[in-house]
């Protein structure tokens, strides 16, 4: 037979990359040590002790006083709702825009094939849309929520509308790359089944794509979701509203205890949410 | 030369995957309308890509196809659609969702004749549950509507694939090695009913088989695919051994039904989309 030849299992010769691998790592990790200051000898010496200490001895017993606990309810109610509502348009930034930069559904692959050969114009204007979903991704997720937050602060002032703003950006482009990884990773067998009896795309996406992402889908929400719960109390520094408002006065102040107090709740918070989807996840 | 009985045209057919993977290399078939064919072959001879030209996953590298007269080169969009709505495939591994229920599976078959609006309702409340009922009666297994289809053995889902193309319900029906991952008893079964419903619907029926024996007994056609090009295209009463020894010479196996279950899918796979 003269097919099909197993050309991508090739011998491959002694190679010097996985040496040139180890060198590269090394030199880079030497490098950022000593670049980023990393001293671990202050945890040793007098000065540095102390200061931890201050902090640490400063942070307990943690302020459970029920004046304290009361004001600090709406916070954390406020810190829920700016993660559920950034979520939410996330997922709405992040769900078409993640399909439309997925490879196998745009440009590539066999749910493709039939459709772009000897189509140069199709194929050109599927790669533009393809490459501008993937760019307005890529912009919305490397700039950082606590940046987003800061220029939302700006534009629309302060409390927690900025807040949901900068995590349904950030997070938005987030889900969107990791949906269309998600999408490129299923089976495209059932797929191109559906096509060959003659779906349309979104048909295709509805009946197999979907189905079978979702397990992937839902779960990477929910931990985006639980990210969001945490990074919302950061925002709160910048103005941002939620816990991280209340961290930011208390640290200020030189509060420790009600900082711990704080990092308390936002723990339970947290805990509550992995909880959640943990049982959200056993229900699929 | 478009013949108005002829259901397939194919005139000097070559595909090549890459640059030198030539998976078909110059294929001339002409298929009746009504007509039933067996393909044999060794795994890699090119039966797989044979069948995505003829339902119009994939395009000739360069050759001729007309389905139905009409020549494939110029469908696109909502034509290419139309035409792939006439043609149903059941596969070697069924393809089916393993997520969705029975019933949303056997529904996709109508996904060329509904709305994206409508096929999106469906999921939520199905439309015609007495089609598939029907179906599924037809194919064996009535009372598996509302299951989820990975709850089903191997057989029972290729059955539910069947069903879908019933209601497709499809010109042609092609099967690209429907039965090597069931037991060979299974195996005759799932090929009457493929027969059947040609016989009863006046459906042209398309199926590559890795048991010889079943391709002889049931089929008043049979090519032999070897190397992308066809070796023989006879009828069996005049297949002869030596013809069949021929055809899998060098391939390491024997043309019997036990075999069949060992065998592999097919090695010219699709490159991964993945």
């Amino acid at each position: 037979m003269n097919l099909p030849t197993p050309s991508r299992i090739r011998q491959s010769p002694k190679s010097l990359f996985p040496y040139l691998f180890a060198g590269l790592f090394l030199l880079a990790f030497f490098d950022s040590w000593q670049r980023a200051g990393i001293d671990p000898k202050i945890f040793f010496e007098a000065r540095g002790q102390r200061a931890l200490g201050k902090f640490l001895t400063g942070m307990f017993p943690p302020d459970l006083s029920p004046a304290f606990l009361s004001l600090m309810f709406r916070p954390a109610l406020e810190t829920i709702q700016i993660s559920i509502l950034g979520t939410i348009i996330a997922v709405m930034i992040g769900f078409p825009l993640g399909l439309l930069g997925t490879n196998t559904m745009a440009v590539a692959g066999i749910l493709n094939e039939a459709e772009l050969q000897g189509a140069p114009l199709r194929r050109g204007l599927r790669y533009a849309v393809y490459f501008i979903a993937r760019g307005l991704l890529s912009l919305f997720r490397s700039i950082p929520e606590f940046v987003w937050a800061f220029m939302f602060v700006r534009a629309v002032g302060l409390g927690p509308f900025p807040g949901v703003l900068a995590i349904g950006l950030a997070y938005g482009g987030m889900l969107g790359k990791v949906y269309s990884e998600i999408f490129e990773g299923v089976n495209y067998r059932p797929l191109e089944a559906l096509q060959s009896l003659g779906a349309n795309k979104l048909q295709i996406f509805f009946y197999g794509w979907f189905p079978q992402a979702l397990p992937n889908f839902v779960s990477y929400t929910l931990y985006r979701w639980e990210c969001a719960v945490r990074a919302s109390a950061i925002l709160g520094l910048v103005g941002a509203g939620g816990l991280g408002q209340q961290i930011e006065i208390s640290m200020r102040m030189f509060n420790f205890n009600e900082v711990l107090t704080i990092l308390i709740i936002l723990f339970l918070m947290v805990a509550a949410v992995d909880y959640l989807s943990a049982k959200i996840r056993a229900m699929l | 030369m478009n013949d108005l009985q002829q259901q397939y045209r194919l005139e000097e057919v070559r595909k090549v995957f890459g640059r030198h993977q030539i998976a078909l290399d110059g294929i001339d078939l002409g298929i009746q309308k009504g007509e039933r064919v067996a393909l044999i072959g060794p795994s890699g001879a090119g039966k797989t890509t044979l069948f995505r030209l003829l339902n119009c996953t994939l395009r000739p590298t360069s050759g001729k196809i007309w389905i139905n007269g009409e020549d494939v080169e110029t469908l696109h969009g909502k034509q290419l659609r139309q035409a792939r709505r006439k043609i149903g495939t059941v596969y070697q591994q069924h393809n089916l969702i393993p997520r969705l229920k029975v019933i949303h599976n056997v529904l996709a078959g109508q996904l060329g004749r509904w709305s994206t609006l409508r096929s999106l309702a469906s999921l939520a409340k199905p439309h015609d549950e007495a089609l598939v009922h029907k179906a599924l009666d037809q194919v064996g297994i009535p009372e598996r509507l509302f299951d989820r289809t990975d709850e089903l053995s191997g057989g029972q889902q290729q059955r539910v694939a069947i069903a879908r193309v019933m209601v497709q319900d499809p010109d042609v029906v092609l099967a690209d090695e429907p039965v090597s991952s069931v037991d060979p008893a299974l195996a005759s079964t799932i090929v009457r009913l493929l027969i059947d419903i040609s016989r009863d619907t006046g459906k042209t029926l398309v199926v590559s088989l890795h048991s010889v024996d079943l391709a002889l007994a049931y089929f008043p056609r049979v090519i032999g695919i070897r190397n992308g090009t066809t070796a023989f295209d006879l009828s069996p009463e005049n297949i002869s051994d030596a013809m069949l020894e021929e055809l899998y010479a060098g391939s390491g196996r024997e043309n019997s039904d036990t075999e069949a279950m060992s065998e592999p899918a097919n090695s010219i796979a699709y490159p991964s989309i993945s």
